[in-house]
């Protein structure tokens, strides 16, 4: 089927490219402030991404004076103090006012001693589904398994963006007089839970057309995960104890400082076993309920993990986990580049973790606030270029020519093979996780030699073109990685250089990064106000 | 990965179809669904959460194929094992209410 039957276009004011919890918090709220939203997943909406399958805790915090200044100060010093306490402010405001927004639409949280709802995490399904019928109650237009493959914007700034439908081979665009990027982090296909979706789309689209990053260094977080199993899961690890084949114990191994040791030791080819047997008895049945997924590769194997030791690795979540992503220009999560709103994992996480996350809370809080916050300013975006909105001269921003079906020139094998030779530079331990200048040198040399080869590439409007375009965003986000992480010539949040292990003073600020051909790299002071729109 | 569709169950309703983040399966005219793309199963259990009949299954190991069978499974009663705990389905009560998701967070702090 070679003939393009039809293309869909549709014209709305605020088009939100992802469909997790950022990307259907920025719909319901651009909706709420009187805007027509079209919504964009390339998966489907309410069970794509890393939060749908899994169970997350949320930093919700009390307006309590002294719970908010713990709460902020908890992880500060972990993420090398390069988070802003007018941002964690903000999101510890919207997150709680946002719960309790999902307890009215009937979330169902569980209760405490007194009867009041506990609402400190979310199960990912039951929030998720929750989330997507709200959406449309919203009168939001859903397009379920539509990837977007590039952005379109004028003089004016970002206006649109133009994709397919991988079911029906479709392809979409969409006008809008603003776009929010939610399309997740980058994982590098690392098929950590739920996270084969998040390929670094947003940031290479947002990248075309003229944002920058911030913090693409703090991108090498792996959990702990069992060896035949996608469970990324690492919390309950806390009650593991690690051993080697023969049952003696993996000295200074943990889930929290002590994942390097089991790094280590796996680079060593030294299999590491973990088993739960730190967990009180009182606790087990609890923590069975607390994480159903948790347990469900164990109990689909005949494994009890509180008696039983399984094989461990520790799987690559990139910026999942990590930190970094695009910057943003004002508290609206507007981006350098007018029209163009990021949220969730496609923006910068560092204003309220620095360089460090740990377990899910931070961001799930970031997901839900900087959703509703850049729903908010898209909205307000609109409303402010009303005249200009009918006189758009859109043109098409992706590097690569986006072509229909029949005339790309990328073979199906070509791409899996781009994205093998990513892996091969993102994965491997000794290179992004104890990291050294000449080893990243090296690796920057290879992906900006494999840029070059895709970037002339025209891709097809079809499922096998989507896939060549993942390939070239995976890419994209590696040489930003790398070339962040080798101007920061020091150790600090989970950026560790084994040939600078100190933190130093004089590098406690941010690092902004761009471009696609030239990639380049400069300081930013961390502001302890940001002004006001 | 997904490795089974039960033929004896399975009520044509695609939802699978629908909700697959990685587009696996494909819809068949007249049929029931079919696996079209196992290797880009992500192993997110997702379908089977959402299939209203408990006709899916998908075995924990993400990088391999099994080839397990549905008499196996039934056998074991690991069909739609996933469903019941989330407490999805007719006359079932969401985990996400459950008591224990409040003691957890008391004595442990998750």
């Amino acid at each position: 089927m070679a003939i393009q039957e039809q293309a869909q276009h549709l014209k709305t004011d605020v088009l939100v490219i992802g469909g997790g919890p950022a990307g259907t918090w920025a719909a319901v709220t651009a909706a709420a402030k009187g805007a027509r939203v079209v919504l964009a997943d390339k998966g489907y909406c309410g069970s794509s991404g890393a939060t749908a399958p899994s169970g997350t805790g949320v930093w919700y915090v009390k307006p309590d004076e002294r719970l908010r200044e713990e709460a902020k100060a908890s992880r500060y010093d972990m993420g090398g103090r390069l988070a802003e306490h007018r941002w964690m402010n903000r999101v510890l405001d919207r997150t709680y006012a946002n719960m309790n927004q999902l307890a009215g639409w009937g979330y169902p949280f569980p209760l405490d001693d007194e009867g009041n709802q506990h609402r400190r995490s979310l199960q990912g399904p039951e929030y998720m589904r929750l989330m997507r019928k709200v959406v449309r109650k919203a009168g939001v237009t859903i397009l379920d398994h539509s990837p977007a493959l590039e952005l379109l914007a004028d003089e004016h700034g970002v206006g649109g963006a133009a994709g397919v439908n991988t079911q029906t081979g479709i392809p979409w665009t969409v006008e809008a007089g603003a776009v929010v990027i939610a399309t997740g982090g980058c994982a590098f296909l690392s098929k950590a839970l739920g996270c084969n979706v998040l390929t670094g789309d947003g940031y290479l689209m947002a990248a075309e057309a003229g944002a920058n990053l911030s913090g693409m260094e703090f991108s090498n977080a792996y959990a702990i995960c069992p060896t035949f199993s996608s469970v990324t899961k690492t919390a309950y690890y806390s009650y593991a104890s690690f051993y080697y084949e023969d049952g003696t114990i993996v000295e200074g191994a943990g889930s929290k400082r002590g994942r390097s040791v089991i790094a280590r030791n796996l680079m060593e080819g030294r299999q590491v076993y973990a088993v739960l047997d730190q967990a009180p008895e009182h606790l087990k049945p609890l923590l069975r309920v607390g994480q159903t997924n948790f347990f469900l590769p164990f109990d689909r194997r005949g494994i009890d993990p509180f008696t039983d030791p399984f094989p461990i690795t520790l799987r690559l979540e990139g910026t999942v986990r990590g930190t970094g992503g695009i910057r943003l220009a004002d508290e609206l999560c507007a981006t350098d580049v007018p029209g163009l709103y990021a949220a969730g994992d496609a923006a910068t996480r560092e204003l309220i973790c620095g360089g460090f996350t740990g377990g899910g809370s931070h961001n799930a809080a970031w997901a839900m606030s900087s959703g509703s916050f850049a729903g908010e300013g898209a909205a307000a975006y609109v409303k402010k270029l009303g005249a200009h909105d009918g006189s758009r001269n859109l043109e098409r921003k992706s590097t690569q020519p986006i072509v229909e079906e029949g005339k790309g020139s990328v073979k199906p094998s070509r791409a899996a093979e781009w994205v093998q030779a990513v892996q091969d530079e993102v994965k491997p331990y000794d290179r992004n996780l104890f990291r050294t200048g000449e080893v990243m040198t090296q690796s920057l040399n290879r992906l900006n030699g494999l840029w070059n080869e895709q970037r002339e590439q025209a891709i097809e409007h079809t499922v096998d073109g989507v896939k060549a375009r993942e390939a070239a965003a995976m890419t994209a986000t590696a040489r930003w990685m790398y070339t962040s992480a080798l101007a920061r010539t020091e150790s600090r949040g989970m950026h560790k250089r084994s040939d600078f292990a100190g933190m130093d003073d004089n590098q406690h600020y941010r690092l902004i990064t761009g471009g696609l051909d030239q990639l380049w790299v400069r300081p930013e002071q961390v502001c302890k106000e940001v002004v006001v729109h | 990965m997904i490795e089974v569709i039960s033929e004896s169950k399975c009520i044509a309703c695609n939802q699978c179809v629908s909700v697959c983040p990685t587009n696996v399966f494909d819809r068949v005219a007249d049929g029931i669904p079919v696996i079209a793309r196992q290797s880009d199963c992500q192993t997110c259990f997702m379908c089977e959460l959402y299939c209203p009949v408990d006709a899916l299954y998908v075995a924990p190991e993400s990088e391999s194929v099994i080839g397990v069978t549905e008499s196996e499974l039934s056998e074991q009663g690991l069909m739609g094992g996933y469903r019941e705990k989330v407490g999805w389905g007719k006359g079932r009560k969401p985990v996400a209410s459950h008591e224990y998701m409040y003691q957890l967070s008391k004595r442990s702090g998750f």
